[in-house]
């Protein structure tokens, strides 16, 4: 149940809500603007159902606004964005409840009654289980990342959100919790929009990478690599070094 | 006990020797291995001072004091009309609790400021709620709440007797009224201080307006509740010393009015120090109830 309606795809920006039913998100003719500048500006995307797509840009290109939109956080656009009704984020910062338990930050906002035993198979799924009672001052840095993480599992996504969630993390950890939101991918089969500005991560994980800039999708990159990817491979080399040369070009034709 | 690094047995201290030079002292001692250095042993902090625990010496200087004190009553330096003395005013504490008539007044006073308290709490509380979750509250109740409080409560008392009378009434609106302003402002500063990213993340999450309310806004102000708590506290106290010394008929404060007009300076004491308990109780209740209110604060240390 990715999108509500299924319908020919008409070729005309009006037919708002027209969308196909193999898109887990469609966006369209997407404005924002902050103070009369537009950070996005007539953006297009569109995610297939189970596809991982990551977001590549400079700071300060919109790669956040985009991903806050989708989320629903921010609603001061124009344009046709149409997501699942289920969805979840992971942001950078882990942004769990300091007074709840760790189980009661990830059963936090699901409707109904929910038991715990929810929580600490999405705890599980992280490797977290063990910390299910504790408080959140008490969690690593990792760990309090993992825990988010399953507070965004425990929702059953179809489309998954994650900004910069890699982001705080020391290089070792990175390297475990990039891994281990591959296998969440692979086992879920869920949607996911990862923004980054970490180039190698874009190609370690995703099926498809997008570079922003402008406020469009300046550049869009497929990445046909068997999983899992392996970062001495020369086509990964090859893929990496294309796309940051890609983001070094625009900033130096910016700097022009 | 102490563990020296130095190395043992005669020797010359001889500063140059740090220096590269030291082959030429050589032939006198011989040269250990590299320079030989002059080591001094850090002694652990635990041996240093032993002797007498912190918490007996802490109480050695109010019962210094006290000695004093006592000293200066029975020489007649201090006369019991100016301050009783020590043994004086324990004997006349345990006279008054005997006739039952400080446990009456403690009563009576305690009664005052849990009225008091309880409804400033709610009056101060539910203004800070209005104000701080919504704007149009906001607009509503800040203003006149910021205006009333710069003015000085005590100064109502004479405008609370024509009021209210001298009975309960007006006792109970000026603690009431000292009780609510801090509270309001505590209450109205933490639910406006509550992490936005927080309040984003349960947006996020799916949470009502009123989800967000009870599971973010309202512990996220608690902290600072807990803080008008306890200023409320001690100006609960302060605005009972004042109402019960102005047309009271019952209460510790009744107690030492009575007393001044007998120039019973002991039991004004004991009223006193009945006074200071009382305070440091209050204290105690509100940091027993941060304690188990505020346990997942990072910065709490007080276990």
């Amino acid at each position: 149940m990715a999108t509500d309606v299924h319908r020919p795809v008409i070729p005309s920006p009006e037919a708002t809500g027209a969308v196909g039913s193999a898109q887990a998100v469609h966006v369209e003719g997407l404005t924002r603007s902050f103070d009369g500048r537009a950070v996005i500006d007539d953006l297009r995307l569109d995610v297939r159902p189970g596809e991982f797509v990551a977001l590549l840009g400079r700071s300060g290109c919109g790669k956040s606004t985009l991903l806050r939109i989708l989320a629903g956080l921010d609603r001061d656009i124009r344009g046709t964005v149409l997501v699942p009704r289920r969805k979840a984020v992971a942001f950078q910062a882990p942004r769990l409840m300091p007074w709840k338990k760790v189980w009661r930050n990830v059963l936090l906002g699901l409707p109904g009654k929910p038991q715990r035993a929810v929580a600490d198979q999405a705890l599980e799924e992280v490797g977290l289980s063990h910390r299910s009672d504790a408080w959140p001052k008490t969690l690593s840095g990792g760990e309090a990342q993992r825990a988010s993480l399953a507070r965004a599992l425990v929702r059953e996504p179809d489309l998954l959100l994650l900004d910069e969630p890699f982001g705080a993390l020391d290089a070792l950890t990175r390297i475990k919790a990039q891994r281990l939101v591959g296998e969440l991918w692979q086992r879920r089969g869920c949607a996911v929009l990862l923004v980054t500005h970490d180039v190698e991560e874009a190609v370690l994980l995703a099926d498809r990478v997008l570079v922003m800039d402008d406020g469009v999708i300046a550049h869009e990159q497929t990445v046909d690599l068997d999983r899992p990817r392996d970062i001495t491979d020369p086509r990964f080399a090859e893929l990496r070094a294309g796309l940051l040369e890609r983001l070094g070009v625009d900033t130096a034709a910016e700097a022009a | 006990m102490s563990i020296s690094h130095a190395p043992p047995g005669p020797r010359e201290p001889d500063i140059s020797e740090i220096s590269k030079q030291g082959t030429q002292h050589g032939s006198q001692q011989g040269p250990r291995q590299g320079a030989d250095l002059d080591l001094t042993p850090i002694a652990p902090a635990s041996s240093r001072r032993t002797r007498v625990p912190r918490s007996l010496r802490r109480t050695t200087g109010p019962l210094l004091l006290l000695a004093l004190w006592q000293l200066l009553s029975t020489t007649g330096v201090l006369t019991p009309d100016v301050l009783a003395s020590p043994g004086r005013i324990a004997q006349v504490g345990w006279d008054l609790i005997a006739d039952g008539s400080l446990p009456g007044a403690i009563g009576t006073s305690l009664r005052r400021v849990a009225g008091g308290l309880l409804l400033g709490t709610v009056i101060g509380v539910g203004l800070a709620l209005a104000s701080g979750l919504f704007r149009v509250g906001e607009d509503l109740v800040d203003a006149p709440v910021q205006m009333l409080r710069t003015v000085p409560f005590v100064g109502l008392i004479p405008l609370f007797i024509i009021w209210f009378g001298i009975g309960e009434a007006p006792k109970i609106a000026i603690i009431t009224l000292g009780v609510t302003f801090p509270l309001y402002l505590n209450v109205y500063a933490g639910i406006r201080g509550v992490d936005a990213q927080l309040i984003e993340a349960g947006e996020s999450l799916g949470l009502s307006r009123w989800g967000l309310v009870r599971h973010v806004v309202l512990p996220g102000a608690l902290p600072g509740a807990l803080t008008g708590l306890r200023y409320s506290l001690g100006i609960a106290w302060l605005a009972l010393v004042f109402a019960e010394q102005v047309n009271a008929d019952s209460g510790i404060g009744f107690l030492m009015v009575q007393a001044r007009d007998f120039l019973r300076t002991d039991v004004i004491v004991v009223c006193l120090i009945v006074y200071a308990f009382l305070g440091l109780l209050a204290d105690f209740v509100v940091r027993t109830l941060e304690r188990l209110l505020l346990q997942w604060r990072p910065t709490f240390t007080g276990r």
